[in-house]
């Protein structure tokens, strides 16, 4: 009796384990075959305007659906100009946020502070994007565009008028998406960095920033790269508030204050219906632009942070 | 020679006052914007706020009036939905990740679901076009579908957080008594890790709850009255607030704040909230 007891339950056991080293499995193997299957569908969806247009499609600048020709050549451009915009307001404000975070503030700001700053985070970003349009690209026009003109306007990047939506709004606007994200990154690398070093040039004689710039920011370095990168990757791809603010227009100018379109705005701003078939496989070919570089520059950041790991622990 | 240190002393002194009061003024510059945009988005939002207008269906096109109940139902199915999708599988990743993968293959699968977390939400849009919605009409469940690939990495990752909180001592305490790998798993970890579970969610879902791009081209041509049926297009916040965004109307605008203010408080109540428990779990049992 306790004998069969035990081998059923054994049994059981045994069944049990199986069972859920099955299911777990498949559905980690899931993850791997949704990544595949996302990239296999959008490239699929794009195959009418691959056959079409081919390779020149990356690099024509049309998007004309009376004539059935479309190339994205416009959005590519868009997409680094903006994002090129956001990182360079935003980096050195993420550092200096991180450092303040790690080095500088009291405990008891620490906290709250840093809650600030990822709640800036939260903020959806199509109620961002309603504030940039409304709010934030008429204040650009009226005070920092005119400013700008008016002290670097031999710069063909500050010429023409300002306007309330464009380019360099729609930088602004990933400048504020992209700040926290590298912000939390930095930070927790900054406070990783090991104590006895900090305390060492401290202790040496170093002003609190000699110790930041000659040991924080200098064995921190690989892993700042990483964190750009990670807020690149954000930038990229934000649709919403980009389109919201960057006023939609397929061209290529070389003020920052005309509008223009990222790959990601273009998509989304089409959601209203495409023309023909050609049209719509377009699309998808600019989403599998998109999702190439998206996944290349994510790619990118994991290989650094897993090499900058590896250097910092000294392999183990 | 002394003076001459001084001096260098001096100047050492105020790059480093420089350097600290850059830093400072960084974050606060971080906190001010966070508050011009919260302050701007209530003030602009509260006038039009009403209970009328939670309660009402949408506006007819250049009516004045109207409310926002078929959005706030909409935008709750189709989270609830995508909730139900989402946390499954990825407390299942989660386990397998952290209990039962080798190191070369959790690596892989660990690569995979931060790329999926990289991923833009407007390819998660387009994917779900493509297999959801291309040749049938517009359907909640697409948009479920889309918002779940949304959440299914946010949720991983808290709940391996979670999992690997979980002392070592417990797993080989129920093994050492004898307990099955699977009992100790359901009987044991996953117990003591649902309170976090149930944080990571939450924070998942408030992600959810704003993000448009996945829903654009699935849900976003809907009528003005309450819809409950997943199988046609839903109304939603979102999308219907970038709508609003980009009319020229003034009262499409008033709207627009107002949604905006809703889904803002919803949005970080729950975070803040999530997070503060999340601080505490973290505290209690690491």
């Amino acid at each position: 009796m306790t004998q069969e007891l035990r081998g059923g339950r054994r049994l059981r056991d045994r069944f049990g384990d199986r069972l859920l080293l099955i299911v777990t499995s498949a559905a980690g193997l899931g993850a791997v075959v949704l990544i595949g299957f996302i990239a296999y569908k959008v490239i699929r969806g794009a195959h009418l305007a691959l056959s079409t247009f081919g390779l020149p499609f990356v690099w024509h600048t049309a998007w004309d659906t009376n004539k059935n020709v479309f190339g994205a050549a416009p959005g590519l451009y868009g997409t680094a100009v903006t994002s090129l915009i956001a990182l360079l307001i935003a980096t050195p404000l993420a550092l200096g946020i991180a450092l303040f975070l790690s080095e500088l503030a009291p405990r008891s700001l620490r906290l709250v502070v840093g809650s600030l700053v990822e709640t800036l985070a939260a903020i959806p970003s199509v109620v961002l994007g309603l504030w940039g349009i409304l709010v934030l690209g008429p204040f650009l026009a009226d005070h920092v565009e005119p400013w700008l003109h008016n002290s670097f306007g031999f710069l063909p990047i500050f010429s023409g008028t300002p306007q309330s939506s464009g380019i360099f709004v729609a930088g602004v606007i990933l400048a504020i998406m992209v700040v926290p994200i590298v912000a939390s990154v930095c930070r927790e690398l900054f406070l990783s960095v090991p104590p006895e070093l900090e305390e060492g040039a401290l202790a040496l004689g170093a002003t609190r920033w000699e110790m930041v710039r000659g040991v924080v920011l200098s064995s921190s370095r690989p892993g700042i790269g990483a964190a750009v990168i990670l807020g690149l990757g954000r930038a990229l791809g934000e649709a919403i508030a980009v389109t919201q603010v960057i006023g939609a227009g397929w061209f290529i100018r070389s003020s920052l204050f005309a509008p223009g379109d990222t790959l990601a705005s273009r998509i989304a701003g089409q959601y209203q219906g495409a023309v023909s078939k050609l049209q719509i496989a377009s699309l998808f070919y600019l989403a599998a632009i998109l999702l190439v570089i998206g996944l290349l520059t994510n790619l990118l950041a994991q290989i650094v942070v897993k090499r900058f790991a590896f250097q910092r622990t000294g392999g183990s | 020679m002394n003076l001459q240190g001084d001096r260098r002393l001096r100047r050492r002194r105020i790059v480093n006052r420089l350097a600290e009061g850059s830093a400072t003024v960084a974050a606060l510059l971080a906190v001010l914007v966070l508050g011009i945009v919260v302050w701007s988005i209530a003030k602009r939002g509260a006038g039009e706020l009403s209970w009328g207008f939670l309660t009402k269906d949408l506006p007819l096109f250049g009516q004045p009036g109207g409310g926002i109940a078929p959005l706030l139902v909409g935008s709750a199915l189709l989270v609830g939905i995508a909730t139900a999708i989402a946390l499954p599988v990825a407390v299942l990743i989660a386990v397998f990740l952290e209990e039962f993968a080798s190191p070369r293959v959790g690596a892989a699968i660990q690569l995979c679901v931060d790329l999926l977390n990289g991923l833009p939400s407007i390819i998660i849009g387009v994917f779900v076009f493509g297999l959801l919605v291309y040749g049938h009409p517009q359907n909640g469940w697409a948009g479920s579908v889309g918002l779940s690939i949304v959440m299914l990495p946010l949720v991983t990752r808290a709940t391996q957080e979670v999992l690997r909180l979980v002392p070592t001592s417990q797993r080989e305490g129920a093994l050492a008594l004898g307990a099955s790998r699977w009992r100790t798993v359901l009987g044991i970890t996953l117990p003591s890790a649902a309170g976090g579970i149930l944080t990571g969610t939450v924070l998942a879902v408030a992600r959810a709850v704003g993000e448009t791009a996945p829903l654009l081209f699935a849900t976003s041509i809907f009528g003005r009255t309450i819809e409950w049926n997943p199988g046609h297009a839903l109304p939603n916040l979102p999308v219907q607030i970038f709508i609003w965004s980009e009319s020229d109307l003034p009262e499409d605008h008033a709207r627009a704040w107002a949604s905006a203010l809703v889904l803002l408080i919803f949005v970080l109540v729950t975070s803040l909230t999530a997070r503060l428990v999340l601080a505490r779990t973290r505290r209690r049992m690491g």
